[in-house]
């Protein structure tokens, strides 16, 4: 009888082993390399940018005209500019005010969604809608909606009989604030949703079963067990929503262009009037980077709150 | 079969054109060398979706194949909205690659000066061709002494009004003083027809109408010199004054929030009965008589009547938008794209875009306002006077850089609306000085 040792070998010595094999199976060699591609692409489209955004912030660059180095004489200059300080009131207004209502709205929602009900797939996939439809595309229907002198709002409200002349949504300053803050709430409220009821669906369903024996109502179901073990779920996505925010560009470029007055006018849209109409580049990096301190330290606080909460 | 030979297979190739002009392959093997015929070069033009449809139409369907017969250059033509056209020029000069040709508005070519190049030989033999360029046309083309870009023509606005609205209530001519326009305004509003005009921020009538008006009560952003900023003044604070009321008796108050398209659909629904605009609503209301009509039933387009704006204590003024041929300093088709620019804006070939925008524009040179087609329509006849009688931003200085940004930053705009929104006059005023002062030091 003859044998065949063809598949019989030992695993250690079965495979050739070549230099880059045997390079990868040190941990620390793999960890490089499949670190590698994000590295780069971070950098690439992160870091490099960010840095170069630095490096225009302290020129006198502008637009064809690389500038020389000026120190934080664009910083100086942009903190004088009233037209920056009513941005930065305007985002921070913004933001505030369009989170709490994300918040509310996107939980009572996420709550409602927890249960079972008929068409509860179809539903949970619709509400998604507001959030995937372009932002651009939305917020041009939007300004139609809202539009001085054609707007279906207000002939709707007019047709209702609870006004008599005309409101001026995206003209009177005040409302046009509330207009972009309405759209912003109208487009973030789904993210909520569905992160918030994936937080939920977390929480075991003994636990609310065990405080409803306790005699708990619903309301301190809600306050004492579905509340503290949503809240790392709901810091991060609060952060995220923040971030996300503070930077928001096209809703307002699109509705109102920074206008009337400047009673739109946020950071990023004050950045782009500034750097691109008036091709003082400098500036505009200046500007944009006058959210990074911002950023850092909502990032900063909410991580070291998380932190807290889950250690607790 | 007949028996074909070389000679007539090569005249009826492609080929045989130039074959036959420089004699064959005989000629070309003779000589010794490669036959050395210019290839075709494409030249990219970017420009702004233009208001007049029908104009963007020629130069596609049209010009473009002329210039390829003519020079031998492709033309890639390439449109886009206006408002996007300077971040193009912003990425495009950063990285230094882009459209060989970009039509700039306004006094684009002052911001990105460093970055055009010289072509004050076209322009020179163009303006001595055509009788010269008008002053405000040379006035946003010129840096240093040497001429930054190819004047194209020149846009302006004039108030469109509805005639027998006026005359209704007793106006047979436009109001020329501001305080006639108030009155009709009141009367007019009163009657559900106000006039209707933008304080919001875009980029064409909202400068368009604010301007000229602060131009007409003797207001100015600064002195002769360019660098004194002297915008805070008596005639500038009687200008507010009377803009806050002119506003609350005669004007739309959404008009705070109208961007450029809001006034034309304004006016052909028929809510407002005057606007200052350029041509657009007039040749809308012509293109579709059946669509735009009175409440008789009546084509829309019959009743209306353009009118300058009305005189001040400082006289009368409108604020014109040049546009202007931009050859871009990184362009490797720097031959090619001045040979297209001499070409397309020589006299022939103007005339037939000049022509489909039916007085829509001005030419950037004297010679065009003999042109025909200022007879075709008497209606349309005021917008040809209008570049002797404007004035640029940022008077009474040069229109540089920093006009530029008084103007992208909305300061004239954003004083009259601040004051319309309930800040005192003098507050306004003083606000915007300031930031101007910002602006020019």
């Amino acid at each position: 009888m003859t044998f065949t040792f063809a598949a019989a070998r030992p695993y250690a010595g079965a495979p050739r082993r070549g230099p880059l094999t045997r390079l990868l199976e040190d941990e620390r060699w793999l960890a490089v390399a499949l670190l590698l591609p994000t590295v780069l692409l971070l950098g690439l489209f992160i870091a490099y940018p960010f840095v170069k955004g630095v490096e225009l912030s302290v020129t006198d660059a502008k637009v064809g005209v690389p500038g020389h180095f000026v120190g934080l004489q664009n910083f100086e200059q942009v903190w004088n500019d009233g037209i920056f300080r009513v941005a930065v009131w305007n985002t921070c207004v913004y933001t505030a005010v369009t989170t709490v209502f994300k918040l509310v709205l996107g939980l009572w929602l996420a709550l409602l969604l927890n249960n079972n009900f008929k068409g509860k797939a179809f539903t949970r996939a619709f509400i998604l809608l507001p959030f995937i439809i372009p932002t651009v595309l939305s917020t041009l229907a939007w300004k139609w909606m809202f539009d001085p002198t054609f707007s279906v709002i207000n002939w709707l409200l007019y047709q209702l009989g609870l006004i008599r002349t005309r409101i001026n949504w995206l003209g009177d300053p005040n409302l046009a604030l509330i207009s972009v803050i309405i759209v912003n709430v109208w487009r973030g409220v789904p993210f909520y949703a569905i992160s918030l009821l994936a937080g939920l669906q977390t929480i075991s369903p003994e636990l609310h079963e065990a405080a409803a024996i306790d005699g708990a109502r619903a309301w301190q179901r809600f306050r004492h067990v579905t509340w503290p073990l949503l809240l790392p779920v709901t810091l991060v996505i609060v952060l995220f929503s923040v971030i996300q925010t503070f930077a928001d560009f096209q809703l307002v470029y699109v509705l109102t262009g920074g206008g009337p007055a400047n009673a739109t006018q946020l950071f990023a849209t004050y950045a782009y009037q500034l750097g691109i109409g008036t091709g003082l580049l400098s500036e505009g990096a200046t500007i944009s980077l006058a959210v990074f301190p911002v950023l850092l330290l909502v990032v900063i606080v909410q991580l070291l709150y998380i932190r807290r909460v889950e250690t607790h | 079969m007949a028996r074909i030979d070389r000679r007539r297979v090569l005249k009826i190739s492609g080929a045989g054109a130039v074959a036959a002009t420089t004699g064959g392959i005989a000629a070309i093997l003779a000589s010794g060398r490669a036959p050395a015929y210019a290839q075709a070069s494409t030249v990219h033009w970017l420009r702004w979706s233009d208001f007049v449809p029908a104009s963007d139409q020629v130069l596609r369907n049209t010009i473009a194949p002329e210039c390829e017969k003519a020079l031998g250059t492709k033309l890639n033509l390439e449109m886009v909205n206006a408002n996007d056209i300077q971040a193009r020029i912003t990425s495009a000069i950063q990285s230094g690659s882009g459209p060989d040709i970009i039509l700039g508005l306004n006094n684009w070519p002052q911001l990105y000066t460093q970055s055009l190049a010289d072509v004050s030989d076209v322009a020179e033999d163009l303006g001595k061709a055509q009788g010269g360029y008008y002053e405000i046309s040379k006035a946003v083309a010129t840096a240093d002494g040497k001429w930054i870009g190819v004047p194209w023509c020149v846009g302006g606005g004039l108030v469109a009004y509805r005639k027998s609205w006026f005359d209704e209530i007793g106006c047979t001519q436009f109001p020329d003083t501001w305080d006639a326009l108030r009155d009709a305004g009141k009367r007019l509003k009163e009657k559900g027809r106000p006039i209707g005009q933008t304080l919001g921020h875009t980029f064409g009538d909202a400068p368009g109408f604010w301007y000229p008006y602060l131009w007409s009560w003797g207001g100015k952003e600064v002195e002769p010199d360019g660098k004194t900023v002297a915008l805070n003044s008596k005639e500038t604070v009687e200008s507010v004054k009377f803009a806050v009321g002119f506003w609350k008796d005669a004007c739309d108050e959404g008009g705070l929030a109208w961007d450029d398209s809001s006034n034309n659909r304004a006016f052909l629904s028929g809510s407002i009965s005057a606007t200052n605009n350029g041509a657009s609503i007039y040749l809308e209301a012509k293109r579709k008589p059946d669509t735009y009509q009175t409440d008789k039933g009546t084509p829309m387009y019959q009743d209306i009547l353009h009118a300058p704006l009305p005189k001040g204590p400082g006289g009368q003024f409108n604020l014109p938008g040049p546009f202007t041929d931009m050859l871009m300093g990184y362009s490797k088709n720097q031959k090619p794209a001045k040979d297209f620019l001499r070409w397309v804006s020589s006299k022939p070939i103007f005339e037939q875009w000049f022509t489909s925008q039916q007085g829509y524009t001005d030419g950037a040179t004297l010679v065009w306002e003999e042109d025909k087609v200022w007879g075709a329509d008497p209606v349309m006849l005021p917008f040809r006077d209008l570049p002797r009688k404007g004035r640029l931003m940022g008077y009474a200085g040069p229109p540089g850089r920093a006009s530029a940004e008084a103007q992208t930053k909305y300061i004239i705009v954003d004083m009259y609306a601040k004051a319309v929104q309930g800040m005192p006059a003098e507050d306004a005023v003083k606000w915007a000085h300031e930031e101007l002062v910002k602006i020019y030091t």
